[in-house]
């Protein structure tokens, strides 16, 4: 039968993990349990949902975010709808109601979909995660998290503790579209997201993500290099001919290659337009 | 009209509405069954092949394990539903038609222990090359069926003219319109999957089960166990959605189930997994229309040609009707003198197609509505106004030679949609994105024969009893199933209405064929203007012989002998249900069993398919709005609103539900639904990737029931179940050509299709 | 293992295996079958409960999860014989055709009023924040529009 461990601090997290690389670490469930029944069952369960040390939002220079947050909690954050726009929206259109209340910030990341919703945002905001093991704790900067198609740089016998997503200041501003096969509950097609830093509207900086054109959430260098010190609107042509070579999405199931590189450039193209 | 009609045109409750939001209703996996077996069924994974065997992994511990192959069919190893041709398990040696077919079941204690069983059973197929279109189909690239691999083809002609004259009038036309239509498979997405449990009592086989039909379960069943009719039972459960879904397959199940029971010596309950489900179960029959019409000087349609192919998929089941109603729809409602439809339904080998609401007749809709919108852009007419003129109307004759008297609610319908149009939304737009979107209206009229077609309904001379039981209460007994769309309610009411009697005194009981006579199948828009028409007779049958008996035995009721329908006396003594009990006391049960009468002068020859197709029409007009985002390119429909005719709407509240639901099922399938093939097989088989409209998805839908009576059905009601599936689809393709500029004429409208359509937009 | 919970209002203790689905030990072990099965993946919301104040789908729940929890299913909507005000909604505006999503779809709705989020906004509001909220439950076969009814008027209802 399997085993059960709840562990009550991070402490005892991490140990069981340490002592336990074949069980599974299980908070809310929406990847890990989709047909259940069909699954392998697992020699154990490391249940972190609701651990306290993983729930939490703190606001400082930057915005940390624990883990076991979940997007519901994300959604709502005053501070994190205010300052860091991407993740709450994106947090809104995560499943639905059920899965938001559900799903966490650490499983989006760990799970590391090619349609993860939160994913192209983080990156777009530039965030750090906190991971820890028996070993310590130590930070790895989310543009080096995947390494490939679901795969990440998480040791086997680290957790996820924490997103620290840095403030945009004054002179950047965020925007992120989900292309979904549906109005909700849905898929991403086609998922973007950015930090603009301008000066009035020239370009001074700005990161690109996008999220379902590769088998990870990418950000976008050619678009990045091609729309500094632009000014919106010319930027637009040079972000949409730059994405033009710099992708290369897929057809499957839900959608096609090129309904994929053309939406792909309406977004970013969109994201430099003057509003 | 009948002046104490009752509770019939009131929006009563649901009869089974409590029992639903508490959860307290008791669908086939949650019924109490212990000692049940779950059972698994073994599928092909290759679309066209030879079963060259089945092993048993030996390192598999089958003690716990009940196997059944063919070979242990107890009766005669075919689904007995139009022909006798698709087996319920491949036999060794046997062809094996389409991915996922059947090849062996299992049964096991636990419904892990079954999965894992499955597992283990490994059938070796020898792979044939596949017939996956319809173009390898008609070039027999393999014989799947006969030589010729078409399980039906039918012809209509009207007007007499031959295949000379009808291209001579083609060749003197002012304006000629063509068009190649596809319309895609479309999955029923019943929120409860398919579900089935067997029983063995000595030679005696009780099913019961998630079903629209009991007593074709029945029938297929007797053939298949080799049973007399007393000896297989057959019992609804509660059914969580079919939507043509459930009136063929669940045969299959109930083959499956009954096998594996017998074998097992167990009961043993199937529910299917829902990924199963989208997997091997019946699709929506995926149409191709080539539809050609010409038009004189004058505007008017002088000669429709019509070529209809429907993929039927691996066997014969259900193509021939769905073919039938899609030809006998496929000139649509307008008139023209001389019409040709040609139609053919292919084998190929994907799992069969089969029933889904509008059966064939939103296939051939989408085509002809579509040409609709072409001639009015020919002609430089508004397309709600090239509708209105052409329209049949009362006196009018259908492609089928039918003259339409009465119950034709054309105007009605189109006046309606008139009324709350308005003038369509600013042509562009702006999200709050500031994605750019463009706007467009498009119009459909349409129409829905209801019922069987032609004598359909002579044959199956469906019955219903209306019965005072032993105990004193009345019981209306009929094997048409509640599968949502509120038969229970309705036959409720109109008995209620019949009998002049407070509807909690009557209890439409569960349907088993143990209990219920065959009243026909729930399907074709038919229960209740077929059947709620004969129970509204036995209910006044049995109205009048309890008022005799009452007059004779000194139990007075309340207008004397044999006052049938007409209203004499003011209101008297004592009331029916009193007299019942009086009844029930002294003499026990009385049953009044009615068999269905068709109305007079209806003529059809099935033979050169001509006459009165149907007894009467529904007819419906729809407006849709959408706005398409030219970043992404998906189509929102912002406004959807539909004009039914129902003759009658006996609950208003139960009609517009089925309206609107309807409605959303065709607009998801204008945009959203697909069934995606790859080698034969479903390739997003999970509700994931197959999907259907959410909440989010749909816009407030607006309905306006318009009620042109129809003088043999109950108070006048005729069909709504599957008229508004028909039209929607094709409103939506026309809004987005309004929108863009081009034209569209293959569903879905998916943004992919959109995006690649952007060369020949003209947005002026 | 076992698992203690408190479920419509009352403890109750399983013996089972921590990885079985919350769904399961609901339908199975206590023969509470409101609570549906539509999907199997989180997509549908048939098998929606809440735990904890917030609505989830059971199927993505590992009973072990669920120790030392709060649950409420369909069957603990009901104050003795008064139903929720979502359940008499949707019997009076015919929100309930074949029944089989209603369960999820009165929890979920009977969540979102008890939590106020429909409070204070106008018809239109209200109509289009239910069809957000609700996303996670499908109908196949009410078109939806009378199920915002009934909810919209439910609402209107515990709100006054």
């Amino acid at each position: 039968m399997t085993e059960y461990l709840r562990p009550r601090d991070l402490d005892e997290a991490v140990t069981a993990r340490a002592a336990h690389p074949d069980w599974m670490v299980l908070a809310g469930g929406t990847d890990l349990m989709v047909n259940a029944n069909h699954r392998v069952v697992p020699a154990g369960i490391v249940d972190l949902w609701r651990l306290a040390e993983l729930c939490f939002v703190h606001v400082g220079d930057a915005i940390t975010i624990g883990a076991g947050t979940t997007w519901s909690e994300v959604e709502h954050h005053p501070a994190i709808r205010e300052r860091l726009a991407p993740l709450a929206l994106s947090a809104r259109e995560i499943g639905a109601l059920q899965i938001q209340a559900r799903g966490t910030l650490g499983g989006n990341v760990g799970t590391s979909s090619p349609v993860g919703d939160s994913l192209p945002a983080l990156l777009a905001l530039d965030a750090e995660l906190e991971v820890a093991s028996v070993r310590g704790r130590r930070r790895v900067p989310y543009r080096e998290w995947c390494t490939g198609y679901r795969t990440t740089k998480l040791a086997p016998d680290e957790l996820i503790v924490a997103a620290h997503v840095p403030i945009p200041d004054a002179a950047t501003r965020t925007t992120w579209r989900k292309v979904g096969t549906r109005r909700a509950q849905s898929i991403s097609k086609v998922m973007g997201a950015a930090a603009i830093t301008l000066d009035g509207d020239t370009i001074v900086s700005a990161r690109v993500a996008l999220g379902a054109v590769a088998n990870r959430p990418i950000r976008i260098a050619a678009v990045e290099d091609a729309v500094k010190g632009q000014r919106l609107g010319q930027a637009a042509d040079a972000a949409r001919a730059a994405l033009r070579t710099a992708i290369q999405p897929i057809d499957d199931v839900r959608s096609t290659a090129t309904y994929r590189r053309e939406v792909a450039e309406n977004l970013v193209a969109r994201f430099f337009s003057p509003s | 009209m009948d002046r104490s009609a009752g509770p019939v045109g009131a929006s009563v409750p649901r009869v089974d509405g409590i029992a639903k939001v508490t959860g307290r209703a008791r669908y086939l996996d949650d019924l109490d069954a212990p000692g049940a077996w779950h059972g698994v069924t073994v599928r092909s994974t290759v679309a066209h092949g030879v079963l060259e065997a089945i092993d048993l992994d030996p390192g598999f511990d089958w003690s716990q394990v009940t196997v059944a192959t063919a070979a242990d069919v107890p009766g005669n190893n075919f689904i007995r539903l139009i022909e006798d041709d698709q087996v319920a398990l491949v036999p060794i040696g046997g062809r094996v038609m389409h991915v996922d077919e059947a090849l062996a079941l299992v049964a096991a204690p636990t419904k892990a222990l079954a999965f894992a069983a499955a597992k283990a059973v490994k059938p070796r197929v020898r792979a044939l090359p596949g017939v996956l279109d319809i173009d390898s189909s008609l070039a027999v690239t393999q014989k799947l069926y006969g030589s010729d691999n078409v399980f039906k083809q039918f012809l209509v002609r009207k007007g007499h003219a031959t295949d000379a004259e009808l291209e001579a009038a083609f060749a003197r036309a002012t304006k000629v319109i063509e068009g190649t239509y596809w319309t895609s498979p479309q999955e029923q997405m019943y929120i409860e999957p398919q579900a089935m449990m067997a029983e063995w009592d000595g030679e005696r086989c009780y099913l019961v089960g998630s079903m629209q039909c009991p007593y074709y379960v029945h029938k297929a069943m007797k053939a298949f166990l080799d049973r007399d009719a007393d000896d297989v039972v057959v019992s609804q459960s509660v059914t969580g959605g079919g939507f043509g879904g459930k009136e063929e397959y669940p045969s299959m199940l109930a083959a499956h189930v009954a096998v594996l029971a017998k074998k097992a010596g167990k009961r043993v309950k199937m529910v299917y997994e829902r990924d199963e489900d989208i997997a091997a179960t019946t699709k929506r029959h995926p149409c191709r229309t080539q539809h050609r019409l010409a038009a004189d000087a004058n505007g008017e349609i002088v000669a429709i040609d019509v070529d209809v192919v429907m993929d039927g998929g691996a066997y014969l089941t259900l193509s021939p009707v769905v073919l039938s109603r899609g030809v006998l729809h496929a000139a649509g409602p307008y008139r023209c003198p001389v019409v040709r439809v040609r139609g053919r339904v292919v084998a190929t080998n994907y799992p069969p197609h089969g029933a889904f609401r509008g059966f064939g007749a939103p296939q051939t809709t989408f085509a002809y509505e579509r040409q609709m919108q072409k001639l009015a852009l020919a002609l430089g007419e508004d397309g709600f106004a090239i509708r209105k003129r052409l329209a049949l109307r009362s006196g009018d004759t259908t492609a089928t030679g039918q003259q339409l008297g009465f119950s034709v609610g054309t105007d009605e319908v189109l006046a309606a949609i008139e009324k709350v149009a308005g003038p369509p939304p600013a042509r562009d737009g702006k999200a709050a994105n500031g994605a750019p979107l463009r706007r467009g209206r498009g119009y459909v009229f349409y129409f829905h024969g209801a019922g069987f077609t032609g004598s359909g309904e002579q044959r199956l001379a469906g019955k219903a009893t209306v019965a005072v039981t032993a105990e004193g209460r009345f019981e209306v007994r009929s094997s048409s199933t509640d599968i949502g769309q509120g038969a229970i309610t309705i036959f409720t009411q109109i008995a209620a209405s019949a009998l002049g009697v407070d509807p909690a005194s009557i209890t439409v009981i569960d349907p088993s064929t143990a209990q219920v006579p065959d009243s026909g199948p729930t399907v074709a828009s038919r229960t209740c203007m077929v059947v709620g028409g004969v129970v509204e007779h036995a209910a006044k049958a049995l109205r009048a012989k309890l008022e005799q008996w009452g007059a004779a035995n000194g139990v007075v009721g309340r207008r004397g002998v044999g006052a049938e329908g007409a209203a004499t006396a003011e209101t008297t003594s004592v009331p029916l249900l009193e007299i019942a009990r009086a009844y029930a006391r002294k003499e026990g049960e009385l049953a009044e069993l009615v068999t269905y009468e068709p109305p007079p002068g209806i003529a059809w020859d099935d033979a050169t398919y001509t006459g009165s197709a149907y007894p009467v029409y529904g007819w419906a007009a729809c407006l849709v709005d959408v706005a398409v985002d030219l970043d992404t390119y998906e189509v929102a429909i912002e406004r959807c609103v539909q004009a039914v005719d129902v003759g009658k709407a006996i609950n208003p509240s139960i009609v517009k539900g089925q309206i609107e639901g309807g409605t959303l099922q065709a607009l998801g399938w204008a945009v959203l639904e697909n069934v995606i093939y790859k080698d034969g097989k479903v390739a997003n088989a999970n509700m994931t990737n197959c999907i259907v409209p959410t909440f989010a998805d749909a816009p407030e839908l607006e309905t306006v029931i318009v009620e042109c009576p129809y003088p043999y059905g109950p108070h006048g009601a005729k069909g709504v179940g599957e008229i508004p599936m028909d039209g929607p689809a094709a409103a939506v393709a026309n809004a987005v050509e309004d929108a863009l500029g081009c034209s569209f004429d293959s569903l879905p409208i998916s943004p992919e299709v959109v995006a690649a359509s952007k060369p020949r937009w003209r947005l002026s | 293992m076992n698992i203690t919970f408190e479920l419509n209002g009352q403890m109750h203790s399983v013996e089972a295996s921590p990885w079985k689905r919350l769904l399961d030990v609901l339908r199975e072990d206590l023969r509470l079958t409101g609570t549906k099965e539509g999907c199997g993946e989180g997509e549908c919301g048939a098998c929606t409960v809440i735990m904890d104040g917030e609505a989830v789908n059971s199927c993505l729940v590992a009973i072990g999860q669920c120790h030392g929890r709060t649950l409420t299913t369909v069957e603990g909507l009901a104050t003795g014989d008064v139903l929720h005000a979502v359940q008499r909604a949707l019997v009076a505006c015919g929100g309930a055709q074949c029944g089989i999503c209603t369960p999820g779809i009165a929890v979920c709705a009977a969540h979102v009023i008890d939590r106020g989020l429909l409070e204070g906004a106008d018809e239109a509001t209200a109509r289009t924040k239910v069809r957000e909220l609700l996303a996670g439950n499908i109908c196949r076969c009410t078109g939806y529009q009378l199920i915002v009814d009934a909810i919209v008027v439910a609402a209107r209802e515990v709100t006054r």
